[in-house]
């Protein structure tokens, strides 16, 4: 127990909490935008990969850290619109369009990963963002530690939540999506098209999600290895019930499984000669599901989820 | 009221494949007036609402739209936002309301840039607070819209359709799902409305309400209009000949001495998760020869009383005997052997299997019908004779025995049920909204059998929300309201009416 304590009060835990949180808290909004919107995109996983792959590899053919993480939004965007011309107008299941999403982007990163750099056994390496060393502020005890030697990457995140806050409940923008997302026809029946709600919000929630695959090439590590997101897309899609589709909750969530995260590992060293270090790989997943099932009998779903729209027919 | 028209539509025609649900239909309406839409289901109301309001494209014919300083301007066609910007709004049957937001932001919801990054919330309200002081309906803005009443939320739909400063409203069966006191408050209102120049156009199935609040009538048969009166010079009689063609049947309700009791639900509460899915306390009884009508507003328990009789819900407490025998309650086959035919609220749902046959659903609560099956294996032959047999019987019409159910027509799929109940001589029916959504003729016909039942001794349990269904049908009247359920003692539509609405009788 108290090397448990011991652990709490670290400030790399905490350090490292938020860390492990940030490619989830893209991840979240991303998906919870989508999802108000009406549709689930289980391309997710996929569209991490991308981001991973794509912000990479533009950096790493000689554009800017911050033109990297263009092109990872611009990328997820691509296949968040694949996804939703799939689901959208087309109206197929959302399901199978995003798993199918999530393989595709996969593959595609892979193969491009493969095309690019034929013959090489470990990555090359970028130059990722620095923690961004604040003057004074990071020179603070603890909180300095913890929150001022961030990378820029971790700021965008934090603020994309109050970014999303802001557009989903003080702007007219932020209405129409959530009414698309409870009953398409209140927007048809205003003359919005129902269309473009959903799909401009299923391509702006990828481009998010797919800051959160390039978090991690960019400034977590520095290159990019297959099978790096390992499910962190999927955890996004329990998160968002988890958050009740509200961007707070959802930085909560994100953070709360950062934290088990963070402590599964040290735990490991502390204790791991006693227990197999798989059941502490296991414990942030199994901590997941217990909180969702307290947590999700509860949720409200957006109403219209998963339902497909077509025009004329009521 | 002026006599300057606002509205011209001139020989608008729509066909969907080889039927032709509008057919160059010609119309105008009046500054100030309250125009009636009448017709049956499938006369060509909805295609029309829909031209006008741009939803469908119109394959010939033009609407005019005529502006205050008498200017005619041909309505861009099929284009909803240009049905807006001319001023017409409508409200939908169905409501077109977020019930996860507000009433303001339902209101406020398109009438605002989305690149405005802040919302003008105060000058909304104001400009919404001058439209109810002006027309008297009033409804709380700032609660999501699914916690409020039907009623309310039928206000917040016509308050954004308003709020556009729309010049003609369209309402689609506005009172549908009100109660008569709800509807007669509305319909002042809507007199207010006109006063200030709007013009209205309402759908309705209902004619008495026709008759009282309309100025003129239209009336609609089989996509052509087929007549155009004023109010004052018409009576039901008249209206019904012009809707189906003919005099509607009258139904003959004989006098007869009731017989033994059916069906006795005792003290029978449930708690369910929300307060629409609880009983309490129920009590009530049936007899041979007997229709029981229960009257009340959707969401006040029918649902879960239905069910329960059904044996499809678990009660906390209380009995349920049919004749005189306890039956196990929560299990449905107890119910269906002990002689009760059901005829489910949601035909499409729960009274047929859509993606099996029409020949297999008249079958499919009899399967141990030794003329039907011999030792498990059905006899396929006696299956199609059999449905053969009771569609000309009950007259179900549709592509034939093998084509999946769900093709049907939505009066078609209740015939298809009466034929599979009432052929299995059930002493006791539980008929839950029989004719909601089917026209006069397909409602008439069910009626006819629930009697026909009736006089062969059946005990009926005749749920409904239609008070005219209940007051024409039911030799006894009972009230649901929030899910308790009280005798009526007196058969008017004003008591009743205040019952339904839970206030005192």
């Amino acid at each position: 127990m108290i090397e448990i304590f011991q652990i709490l009060l670290s400030e790399s835990f905490w350090a490292a909490s938020l860390r492990i949180a940030t490619p989830l808290i893209f991840g979240v909004l991303g998906a919870l935008i989508c999802e108000k919107s009406g549709v689930l995109n289980l391309g997710i996983e996929g569209i991490f990969v991308a981001g991973a792959m794509a912000g990479w590899m533009a950096v790493w053919l000689g554009a800017g850290l911050w033109g990297g993480v263009v092109v990872a939004a611009i990328a997820g965007g691509f296949f968040g619109l694949i996804h939703a011309i799939l689901t959208v107008p087309l109206g197929l299941s959302q399901h199978v369009s995003g798993l199918g999403v999530t393989l595709f982007a996969t593959s595609v990163s892979y193969f491009s990963y493969r095309t690019a750099l034929p013959n090489v056994s470990s990555p090359p390496r970028i130059e990722p963002f620095r923690p961004l060393e604040i003057p004074i502020l990071s020179e603070l005890p603890f909180i300095g530690s913890v929150l001022f030697q961030q990378t820029a990457l971790t700021w965008l995140a934090l603020l994309m939540v109050g970014v999303v806050w802001y557009l989903m409940n003080r702007t007219g923008l932020g209405v129409a999506i959530k009414a698309v997302g409870d009953n398409p026809n209140s927007v048809d029946a205003q003359g919005l098209s129902v269309y473009g709600l959903r799909i401009g919000a299923i391509v702006a929630g990828s481009a998010l999600m797919a800051l959160g695959g390039a978090f991690l090439t960019m400034s977590a590590f520095d290159a990019f290895f297959f099978g790096m997101v390992n499910g962190r897309g999927w955890i996004c899609i329990a998160l968002v019930i988890f958050a009740s589709w509200k961007p707070g909750k959802a930085l909560l969530g994100a953070l709360l499984f950062g934290a088990f995260d963070a402590l599964q590992v040290r735990m490991q060293t502390e204790v791991g000669a006693k227990v197999p270090s798989q059941v502490f790989l296991a414990a942030p997943y199994i901590l997941s599901i217990v909180a969702l099932v307290i947590v999700a009998r509860r949720a409200e779903y957006p109403r219209a989820l998963l339902t497909p729209w077509f025009k004329g027919q009521r | 009221m002026t006599s300057s028209p606002v509205l011209i539509l001139d020989g608008l025609s729509k066909s969907f494949g080889s039927v032709r649900a509008a057919d160059a239909i010609s119309l105008k309406l009046f500054r100030g007036e309250v125009l009636a839409l009448l017709g049956e289901n499938g006369a060509g109301k909805t295609t029309l609402m829909n031209m006008l309001f741009g939803h469908y494209m119109p394959d010939s014919g033009k609407i005019d739209i005529i502006d205050g300083s008498g200017h005619a301007k041909p309505l861009q066609l099929g284009n909803p936002q240009a049905s807006i910007a001319a001023g017409i709004g409508m409200v939908h049957q169905h409501f077109t309301l977020a019930e996860n937001l507000d009433a303001l932001d339902n209101i406020m919801l398109g009438s605002e840039s989305f690149l405005h990054l802040r919302r003008n919330k105060s000058q909304a309200i104001q400009k919404i607070q001058k439209i109810m002081n002006d027309s008297g309906l009033v409804a709380p803005m700032d609660i999501a819209v699914g916690r409020l009443t039907v009623g309310e939320r039928q206000r917040v739909e016509i308050l954004k359709a308003l709020y556009q400063d729309v010049k003609i409203l369209v309402l689609d069966e506005p009172t549908a799902v009100l109660t008569p006191q709800e509807a007669d408050k509305l319909f002042e209102n809507i007199t207010a409305m006109t006063k200030n120049g709007l013009s209205v156009i309402f759908i309705s199935h209902k004619l008495r309400e026709v008759l009282a609040f309309s100025n003129r009538i239209a009336v609609l048969r089989h996509g052509r209009k087929v007549g155009e009166i004023s109010s004052k010079e018409a009576d039901e009689r008249k209206i019904a000949r012009l809707m189906v063609g003919e005099e509607t049947k009258v139904f003959s309700k004989k006098e007869l001495q009731v017989g033994e009791t059916v069906l006795e639900v005792d003290n029978l509460t449930i708690s369910g998760s929300s307060k629409r899915e609880s009983l309490s306390n129920i009590s009530l009884s049936v007899n041979k020869h007997e229709i029981l009508g229960i009257a009340g507003i959707s969401g006040n328990g029918q649902t879960v009383l239905a069910n329960a009789i059904s044996g499809l819900v678990k009660s906390s407490s209380g009995q349920i005997k049919i004749d005189g025998k306890n039956i196990l309650i929560n299990d449905p086959s107890n119910i269906i052997q002990a002689g009760a035919g059901r005829i489910p609220e949601d035909r499409h749902k729960d009274g047929i299997v859509g993606q099996m046959s029409v020949a297999e659903n008249m079958i499919i609560e009899d399967l141990n019908n030794s003329k039907i099956q011999s030792r498990g294996l059905l006899n396929n032959e006696a299956i199609m004779r059999h449905c053969s047999d009771l569609s000309s019987k009950y007259d179900v019409r549709g592509p034939g025995p093998n084509a999946s159910a769900r093709l049907l027509s939505g009066g078609n799929i209740q015939k298809l049920i009466l034929a599979r109940v009432f052929e299995a001589s059930p002493k006791l029916i539980l008929a839950n909204q029989p004719t909601r959504g089917l026209d006069m003729g397909a409602a008439a016909d069910v009626a006819n059998r629930l009697l026909e039942a009736r006089q062969r001794g059946s005990g009926v349990i005749l749920i409904s929300e239609d008070l005219d269904e209940i007051l024409s049908l039911s030799d006894r009247i009972m009230v649901i309201y929030d899910g308790k359920l009280r005798m009526a003692e007196t058969h008017d539509r004003e008591t009743l009416g205040l019952m339904m609405a839970g206030e005192a009788a």
